[in-house]
């Protein structure tokens, strides 16, 4: 038995009907079209499905579309307009924060939430911070220098090295 | 992975939820934070044909000193008492516990109830409420009743919570000021359950002597475990080390654990101890 939700995402107000069971990333995905949030393991351990409901990070695989009803719901299209980038986007550009590039949108949704909490986040605070996403190219060192050029970008100061690190 | 159809409803207040659950019994799921319950929903282990999500009944998310305790509501989502100052400050055991439960964005949803709700003795929470000797509140159709953690834990995924009852409140006895607590699991990666969780609490008096001690035990027994005779050892004592081992040695005794991918029996009674020891040497450095 379907029902109506109203969910706003990226800004925008949508009114939808959903099965009580549909997931909330598969109602992002296949019903309103908006692929850019990615699924992978479909068990809450990887990341890849991370979103912002109501401002928190969360694993978009785990909750049911309906209990988005009267929420609002942040994915990786609405980070930035068209043709600009988010400080999150610039660093994972700018620092070779990605390789495959399956586990970003995951990896740069949880880095907002970070950031907001925690602007300066130490090292291993970042590692601690995205321990619920993985990256299976294991590209970690550049992700965290990339969530420390966004947390320096969106505060205005002067961002760190681009330079890849090799250990 | 997509769960069989269920039908539900997100009823504005308890009473509410609570007549729901009393019209469909056993059918019927309470949804908190859901980490549990969805995960084994989408497997396919559980199939409710009816959910009533208490998100939208205000009022069951605090954490707050009150007449002797702190009490903390049933939908207070993990990372509200990871980031709570009076946590922190009172009860790191708290902390070290919710840093390890799961990951950020799950505990971005997961609750405190819940995680104590779905009686699996691979959680976290039982065990650290077993060594504060917490008070689990239930509310049904007749009012709310106080259950001791003692007396809550039943087996797998049993509680003593009825079905029309919903777990609202825990509440934790405040301790005097000389008490020290605290937890640890060893997982194999973030968001595993515990191989072997240890979570303790003891009051010192004046002279130094244990005046009271709760050692409870994380995934190593088919309930969460209460070490009582280790906790024996230790009460009315000046806490030594041959104490500490004797403690330790008890409580690798008296769990059960069961041999699986996280290790073999003896290996985790063996963890057991060396888990019960630093704990205990933990809780005594910030008693002290």
């Amino acid at each position: 038995m379907k029902k109506q939700i109203t969910i706003t995402i990226n800004g925008e107000q949508h009114a939808v009907e959903v099965e009580p069971r549909t997931l909330l990333v598969h109602l992002i995905r296949e019903q309103l079209s908006m692929t850019g949030t990615h699924i992978g393991c479909d068990t809450s351990s990887c990341g890849a499905c991370t979103i912002l409901l109501d401002g928190k990070s969360i694993k978009s695989c785990t909750v049911l579309a309906i209990q988005a009803d009267g929420k609002s719901v942040q994915t990786v299209e609405g980070l930035a307009a068209p043709g600009e980038m988010h400080p999150i986007q610039e660093g994972f550009k700018e620092c070779h924060g990605l390789q495959c590039g399956f586990c970003t949108p995951g990896m740069m949704m949880r880095a907002v939430e970070l950031l907001e909490h925690n602007p300066n986040p130490t090292e291993e605070e970042i590692r601690w911070g995205i321990s619920g996403n993985l990256c299976r190219c294991t590209g970690y060192n550049n992700i965290v220098r990339a969530i420390q050029y966004a947390g320096a970008k969106m505060q205005g100061k002067e961002t760190p090295s681009t330079e890849p690190t090799f250990v | 992975m997509i769960p069989a159809p269920f039908d539900y409803a997100a009823p504005a207040t308890l009473d509410e939820a609570i007549s729901l659950l009393e019209q469909h019994g056993d059918e019927a799921k309470i949804l908190a934070g859901g980490h549990s319950l969805i995960p084994m929903m989408k497997l396919r282990f559980a199939s409710p044909e009816f959910l009533i999500d208490i998100n939208n009944i205000p009022g069951l998310s605090y954490i707050r000193e009150e007449d002797g305790y702190l009490k903390i509501g049933a939908l207070t989502r993990e990372s509200d008492l990871e980031h709570s100052d009076i946590v922190r400050n009172k009860f790191p055991i708290f902390t070290d516990a919710t840093k390890l439960i799961a990951d950020p964005q799950v505990r971005n949803m997961g609750t405190v109830g819940g995680n104590i709700a779905h009686g699996d003795a691979a959680n976290d929470h039982p065990a650290v409420m077993l060594a504060l000797r917490a008070e689990v509140v239930a509310t049904g159709p007749g009012g709310q009743r106080s259950i001791p953690i003692d007396e809550f834990f039943y087996g797998f995924y049993m509680t003593a919570l009825q079905p029309s009852e919903i777990l609202t409140e825990i509440r934790i006895p405040i301790p005097s000021a000389s008490t020290g607590n605290a937890y640890h699991k060893l997982e194999r990666k973030v968001g595993d359950y515990a191989t072997a969780g240890v979570a303790v609490q003891l009051t010192l008096d004046g002279s130094g002597t244990c005046q009271e001690i709760g050692i409870g035990l994380t995934n190593v027994n088919p309930t969460p475990l209460r070490a009582t005779r280790s906790e024996d050892v230790l009460r009315g004592q000046k806490i030594t080390d041959e104490l500490i081992a004797q403690a330790a040695k008890f409580a690798s005794e008296d769990c059960s654990p069961s041999s699986d991918l996280r290790g073999d029996e003896a290996y985790k009674r063996s963890m057991v101890g060396v888990l019960v020891k630093r704990m205990i040497h933990k809780a005594l450095e910030r008693a002290r």
